[in-house]
């Protein structure tokens, strides 16, 4: 099959159903530039005219204000926020209003906005220009959260949410955009609250959801030179949760390590080990789960500190061989 | 647009602006307006026994005449989008009593089947998507709306009413710049009730003169007297044919008072927040007896005809207060069904 960039996976579905649902249109901050997200958006100012690929001024809640009005007048928008940090200023229009539409009026109208979030970290940018919030976003009710690793399921999910009734947030990082994958060149969907196995394995289940993914298959790789046989599960969504994916591999190993790009207090790791200590596999484990996130600081700006802040394989391998010791 | 500056000493008869409203469309204004002052006055009675009906209400007695206004001017298909206050608009756009009575109580009849309360109210089907709490927080989503019509290259308008607070929340200029800059088809209501909460216009903002400030944006703006309901519905009149027709946004201040505290049954005098005679200085502004008396004076409508008004309204409502009394509280089985849609 053809091979193309997450970043080109990204641009040719935002291209393809833009095409396909007259419904479907790009709002945020950026998405006319050629380089604030990447090259994502190329070419589709060019193809669908300023009327339905809006840059707008950095009025972030007020622009997914909007995005929430023309998603309840029948619209499906795509809102982009280059970065996450910046989605702070929109919480009140994501949280009060968008999260809670539907369910708080009745069931009424629904609130088909797809939120695309990305998250940019790393080359010394700092604390306000780096930030991985998937868990203040999983935490609230009314928000489906999926997050690809895959230029495939970049492509699938995106198609996904817009098609979806729901609000969804879809987040990717661009520290993914360089991956190479295959990628069918029609539309297709990845359905949402679907994990995958990335690698079958015996001794320990890697649990983890985009650039981590990447990081865990690497530490699986190094392992495996060591006869540790690791099994690495990518949820995709984190809201819905593939809890059957991650139970059944649980139940296998027996052992868990949870690599999140995120922080580790109350984050996305939190939640998945708090689901598997609530569950029967809580007696099964054979050694306590071990979570592999950020620190609980900002993000530095230097390149040495950052080197230290951010998980990576080396860290998910050295808690897979801890939790071995057990 | 004609700049009309609003001042205490208005003249509190109506305007002769009022031979241009066709009689029928008076009428309507008039059973529209007393519909929601009674209907308010009913809750405000329901909510001091603190039996049944106890969710939190903010009472727009004193206001009528600006939901009335500018909700005559539009269509089904035009969509409004309220506030915490939003039994009068809810009312102005044609919504059904009982359903809204039935939500008040907090039932599986209610509008939002006893999710949302007197503050989420909504009724998609004639053009009230929905009301939110968050001071402000409507105001982009009408001109999102908006900005869906245009796109859907319809001639609706959205319409966003929001109070005094709004003035002082970042959310409302980002709405006007958008709104402006994309000339959307939005008329943003500002219901200036003088009072934000507990806190009066003149401790928020460093300038009170509301309708100034949109003109950076370059948005059509200007100040009313909103207990004028004839004023209302000219002005709202001329700012929705300006969306209609492609001209873009206008914001609208309406100078009113609401007659109760900011929420709940009771006046507030007790607490020392405003003065008995200020709220006696409004209460001789009331819209409602100010189109009465013009209405006789031009022999519009009799005393007799008034009176079966006010009475078929009483009985509407009645019925409104059995039918939500007696609906059956959400099953509990559901709670958690419709946070997500399922198709």
């Amino acid at each position: 099959m053809r091979k193309i960039s997450f970043a080109e996976a990204i641009n040719e579905a935002l291209h393809q159903i833009i095409a396909k649902y007259d419904k479907a249109f790009l709002i945020g901050q950026g998405v006319t530039s050629p380089w604030y997200v990447g090259s994502t958006t190329v070419g589709l100012v060019q193809k669908f005219g300023p009327d339905r690929i809006i840059d707008t001024p950095t009025s972030e809640n007020g622009i997914t204000g909007v995005a929430l009005g023309a998603a309840l007048a029948g619209m499906h928008p795509i809102l982009c926020f280059p970065r996450m940090d910046f989605m702070h200023y929109a919480m009140d229009q994501i949280a009060n209003h968008i999260a809670n539409w539907y369910f708080m009026f009745g069931g009424q109208l629904s609130a088909p906005v797809t939120i695309w979030a990305i998250i940019n970290r790393g080359g010394e940018q700092a604390a306000q220009h780096s930030q991985a919030l998937q868990a203040v976003f999983t935490h609230i009710p009314g928000l489906k959260v999926v997050l690809p690793s895959t230029p495939y399921d970049a492509k699938g999910l995106l198609c996904a949410a817009v098609q979806d009734e729901n609000p969804v947030m879809y987040i990717d990082d661009r520290w993914l955009y360089q991956q190479i994958g295959e990628v069918p060149e029609k539309l297709y969907s990845v359905p949402i609250g679907k994990g995958v196995v990335r690698r079958k394995g015996e001794d320990v289940t890697i649990v983890a959801t985009s650039y981590m993914v990447h990081e865990a298959m690497k530490a699986a790789e190094s392992l495996d030179k060591n006869q540790v046989d690791a099994e690495v599960i990518d949820l995709l969504s984190l809201k819905p949760l593939d809890e059957g994916l991650l139970f059944a591999s649980v139940k296998k190993t027996g052992r868990l390590v949870i690599a999140d790009g995120g922080w580790k207090t109350c984050g996305i790791s939190a939640e998945i080990s708090a689901r598997i200590i609530e569950s029967d596999l809580f007696k099964m484990l054979k050694a306590p789960v071990i979570r592999v996130t950020l620190p609980d600081a900002p993000a530095p700006a230097s390149k040495v500190l950052e080197k230290v802040y951010y998980p990576n394989a080396e860290k998910i391998a050295r808690a897979v061989n801890k939790i071995l010791e057990k | 647009m004609v700049q009309k500056v609003w001042s205490r000493g208005a003249n509190q008869t109506l305007s002769l602006l009022a031979s241009d409203v066709p009689t029928d469309v008076l009428q309507k204004m008039y059973v529209t307006m007393v519909k929601i002052r009674k209907f308010e006055e009913k809750v405000a009675e329901l909510l001091c026994t603190r039996e049944e009906l106890t969710t939190p209400c903010h009472l727009y007695i004193g206001q009528e005449a600006v939901a009335t206004g500018v909700c005559t001017n539009l269509k089904k298909d035009d969509w409004v989008f309220s506030t915490h206050r939003s039994h009068g608009h809810f009312i102005a756009k044609g919504g059904d009593l009982k359903s809204l009575m039935a939500e008040l109580y907090c039932k599986k009849t209610g509008c939002s089947k006893g999710r949302g309360g007197s503050m989420h109210v909504a009724a998609a089907n004639i053009g009230l998507p929905g009301s939110s709490a968050i001071v402000g927080g409507t105001i982009p989503i009408a001109v999102g709306t908006a900005l869906a019509f245009s796109m859907q290259q319809n001639d609706s308008v959205a319409v966003a009413f929001f109070g005094d607070g709004a003035v002082s929340e970042g959310i409302l200029y980002e709405a006007l710049n958008f709104a402006a800059l994309k000339k959307l088809p939005v008329i943003f209501v500002c219901e200036n009730n003088l009072y934000c909460t507990h806190l009066p216009v003149v401790e928020c903002l460093s300038d009170t003169n509301i309708y100034r400030k949109p003109k950076v944006f370059g948005v059509s703006s200007l100040r009313i007297d909103g207990n004028n309901i004839i004023e209302v519905y000219e002005t709202a009149k001329e700012a929705v044919g300006n969306a209609r027709s492609g001209k873009g946004p206008t914001l609208i201040e309406c100078m009113t008072y609401r007659w109760l505290g900011h929420v709940g049954p009771y006046d507030d005098l007790d607490k020392g927040l405003r003065t008995k005679e200020e709220v006696d200085r409004w209460m001789r502004r009331d819209p409602i007896q100010r189109l009465e008396k013009f209405l006789l004076k031009q022999r519009i409508m009799s005393e007799k005809e008034m009176d079966k008004i006010r009475r078929d309204i009483s009985e509407e409502i009645e019925q409104a207060v059995n039918f939500a009394k007696k609906s059956p509280h959400p099953d509990e089985e559901n709670l958690l069904r419709e946070v997500f849609k399922t198709t």
